[in-house]
């Protein structure tokens, strides 16, 4: 097939940078990101069908720091990843559209998944009694 | 040079494929589902936090967490599978790096989704 140069919609470099901008570049990294939280999944539990040996070494890596620091950010891209998907949500249904309630929106989602994502990490270190 | 080609075959197929609705459709369809499943999954996660082999086994082996478990990973990696198909189609335009991205996804999302089911189905049939 020829390829002619095909004119091409807007892009990034065209629109003025805003929550409404991040959330939306930001719900695309974060789902990327959580394919890689979904290799992790995937370990775990062929860990836990494999026996208590290789799941303790995959428990160890989980709860070494560099661990702690992948599943937190893991926790953080779920968290944003979820809040910004309700909200492209209410927007394929037409909503969230005027200026105020989108940016307004967009901002909320940080605050869901920055407070999500402590909220998280305090149950599960309360849970295991370390907090 | 002659150009043997009519106008209208220089711009057959340079169009919409016309038929991404249902990809788009079964990706929201997946998101709706992902929303009670993650909620399950978050709060099952902190709930057994720090909890051995054997209690994650016996957490797994009860029948609704098994099919809760599998139904997750059938969902997430479906939609993971359009999700970041889009994300390729969007940002890689040569032919070939598309083509091997695009494998490496589909074959990547059934390899998990491959792998946790049977290892949930191991964990839940297992002695």
């Amino acid at each position: 097939m020829a390829k002619a140069k095909r004119p091409l919609s807007p892009h990034l470099q065209v629109y003025r940078f805003g929550a409404h901008m991040a959330v939306s570049i930001i719900h695309r990294i974060t789902g990327s990101a959580l394919a890689f939280g979904a290799i992790l999944l995937t370990w775990w539990l062929v860990a836990i069908a494999t026996g208590n040996e290789y799941f303790n070494t995959v428990q160890g890596f989980a709860s070494s720091m560099i661990g702690r620091i992948i599943l937190f950010g893991i926790t953080f891209a779920l968290m944003q990843h979820f809040a910004s998907g309700i909200r492209h949500l209410f927007m394929d249904a037409g909503k969230l559209y005027d200026l105020k309630a989108n940016t307004s929106s967009a901002k909320f989602t940080f605050v869901f998944s920055v407070v999500m994502t402590i909220v998280i990490w305090a149950a599960a270190y309360k849970v295991m009694g370390v907090l | 040079m002659t150009d043997m080609n009519t106008p209208l075959s220089k711009v057959r197929g340079l169009g919409s494929a016309k038929d991404g609705t249902s990809v788009w459709i079964s990706h929201r369809i997946a998101a709706v589902a992902n929303i009670p499943l993650v909620i399950f999954f978050v709060v099952s996660f902190v709930g057994n936090a720090g909890k051995g082999h054997a209690e994650w086994v016996a957490w797994i082996k009860q029948p609704l967490v098994s099919v809760l478990l599998i139904l997750f990973v059938l969902n997430f990696t479906n939609h993971m599978r359009s999700g970041l198909q889009e994300v390729v189609e969007d940002y890689v335009h040569s032919h070939g790096s598309k083509w091997a991205a695009t494998l490496a996804i589909k074959f990547g999302c059934a390899l998990i989704a491959g792998l946790s089911v049977f290892s949930v189905l191991r964990i839940a049939f297992g002695g």
